[in-house]
């Protein structure tokens, strides 16, 4: 199987700190990799580096796209990366307020990507949100309320079906659950696996909720002060940490 | 309300001798030609926002800074001016700017659409076609149509590079949602030659139909934003809209009072406090010669 995303040796320094070091990953189509780690240790820039909003300094990316060609995104022009992201690619922000506009209401959140590639049919924009507003378990009734008036887990499903309205192949995710009441979390947790599974999506999960990457990650890499210090299938990592940091974390973690 | 003949009025009138002291249309020849090279510039390519150098004018921002910048910049000794300001020639905005014209340049002016060959106009476009030949100028308070959705310049002018036209439609979907139907009543925004997305400057959305394949050359002055935008005679001007919510002008229930067009676009006028109301045309030209043809005298607003 031909792997969606390959990351090569990437490098991002901010001044003299390195934010990451020469990380190397694939990503398989239906795969989803978990990023755990302590704040600062270079997630986050990780993610966005993927995701183009930070320029990265040293390494390649690789993707391939629907038609099956593969595309150097460092090198690949502003224009079509834009393009890609609105349509192969999804970015999902820890707080929804980021990832949605405020001031319009759920429909005309879920309605922006189709319209950005191209939709001008307002009935087929209408029904595509009721859709997929029933995907991520919001009211149909909801649909033309502001995502203001929503709580902080229906945000983040909104987020998902703004996101998912033109079916992206991979999605990332930057601590999606931050934030969020544990049965919230758990509803949110559950719609996301069934989600993955069904829409086959690739994911890669940021986050720093051992019980999150447990329940979502088919692969798990712990990063600490931007390195990769341990790589591997999910439970492999978690119920054997080889790390000294692993171990710490998993030590870490509450178990009710 | 009065009644005078159209003959006698002081708005047409020849060629004088400008006010001495200043330079010929106010600003010196180096400033107008590079307001002129910005005009080129949007000439070359319909919609897209061109910026320039705006000057401080005998007047404050929101009066139409912008529009007599570029009028001032392209008017020449035998050119013949007409100001229209909501439509009417005899209006505040109007006659202020007509005076100023003559007085720094002494050229003729007038209120006849047809026998002007350069008209300065805010919120309105004639009822009378333009012709070929005649330069058009627009009053422009927001150039930019994706401020209200991207407030930063940067991030609009890349959207504008990328042709990321989709978040504007965002706008028209609510509208739709809300109200059942595009409800943009004025400003709405177009698309010029099927590449740029534009602001055509307050006019009523009744007028935008008009700005497709016109004959005159469109400029846009926005002087307090300080860009210029154009639309070259004959060009592609399509105004937003869905597949199942096409657009459509305004249209009124009533004839103008005066005149009894009921082609034309139609101001609502609140006559008396019990609820009284009448519909006259907003172009002052228009209504006055369709009342001369029919009745021979002309009624107007006192």
């Amino acid at each position: 199987m031909q792997p969606l995303l390959t990351v090569n040796n990437l490098s991002k320094y901010y001044g003299d700190l390195r934010a990451c070091d020469r990380i190397s990953f694939t990503l398989y189509p239906g795969q989803v990799l978990g990023i755990i780690g302590e704040s600062g240790s270079g997630k986050s820039t990780l993610l966005d580096s993927i995701a183009g909003h930070v320029p990265f300094d040293a390494g390649t990316i690789e993707y391939c796209n629907r038609d099956n060609s593969l595309i150097d995104l460092r090198t690949l022009p502003e224009p079509r990366r834009r393009k890609l992201m609105k349509t192969e690619w999804g970015f999902v922000r820890q707080n929804p307020r980021d990832g949605l506009r405020m001031t319009v209401t759920a429909g005309a959140n879920i309605g922006e990507r189709l319209l950005d590639v191209g939709d001008r049919h307002y009935g087929n924009i209408r029904t595509e949100a009721l859709q997929w507003l029933s995907e991520v378990e919001i009211p149909h009734g909801r649909i033309d309320d502001f995502p203001t008036t929503f709580s902080g887990g229906m945000q983040q499903r909104l987020q998902l079906a703004r996101i998912l309205v033109t079916r992206p192949r991979i999605v990332l995710m930057d601590e999606p659950t931050g934030g969020l009441d544990v049965s919230v979390q758990a509803k949110l947790l559950d719609l996301m696996r069934s989600l993955v599974r069904t829409l086959n999506l690739s994911v890669i999960l940021v986050t720093h909720d051992i019980g999150v990457v447990r329940l979502l990650a088919h692969r798990l890499m712990v990063m600490q002060n931007g390195q990769v210090v341990e790589t591997g299938l999910t439970d492999q990592v978690l119920d054997d940490p080889h790390h000294p940091y692993t171990q710490q974390l998993v030590n870490a973690t509450l178990v009710p | 309300m009065s009644s005078s003949p159209a003959s006698s009025s002081p708005s047409n009138s020849p060629p004088a001798n400008p006010e001495p002291g200043f330079n010929f249309a106010y600003l010196d020849e180096q400033t107008k030609r590079s307001i002129r090279r910005a005009i080129l510039k949007a000439v070359a390519i319909p919609g897209h926002q061109i910026p320039f150098s705006s000057r401080e004018m005998p007047m404050s921002y929101g009066w139409g800074t912008g529009g007599i910048q570029v009028t001032a910049s392209v008017i020449g000794q035998d050119d013949t001016l007409k100001v229209i300001d909501q439509g009417a020639d005899d209006t505040t905005n109007a006659v202020n700017i007509r005076r100023f014209f003559k007085k720094v340049c002494g050229v003729a002016t007038t209120e006849r659409t047809e026998e002007a060959t350069l008209i300065q106009t805010r919120h309105r476009i004639p009822e009378i076609p333009l012709q070929e030949g005649q330069v058009f100028v627009y009053q422009v308070p927001m150039p930019e149509p994706l401020y209200f959705i991207e407030p930063s310049r940067t991030e609009a002018n890349k959207m504008h590079a990328l042709e990321e036209y989709g978040p504007m439609y965002v706008k028209l979907y609510e509208d739709i949602t809300k109200f059942g139907r595009i409800s943009l009543a004025y400003d709405y925004p177009v698309m010029v030659n099927g590449r740029h997305l534009m602001n055509p400057s307050p006019i009523p959305r009744f007028d935008n139909p008009k700005m497709d394949m016109n004959p005159a050359l469109q400029l846009f002055g926005a002087g307090r934003e300080k860009r210029i935008y154009a639309i070259p005679p004959y060009t592609e001007v399509k105004s937003l809209d869905f597949e199942d919510y096409p657009f459509a002008v305004e249209n009124w229930d009533h004839a103008c009072e005066f005149c009894g067009a009921t082609d034309s676009y139609l101001d609502e006028v609140v006559i008396d406090d019990r609820g009284g109301r009448m519909w006259i045309c907003s172009d002052t030209d228009y209504c006055e010669r369709r009342q001369q043809e029919r009745s021979g005298t002309t009624k107007k607003l006192a």
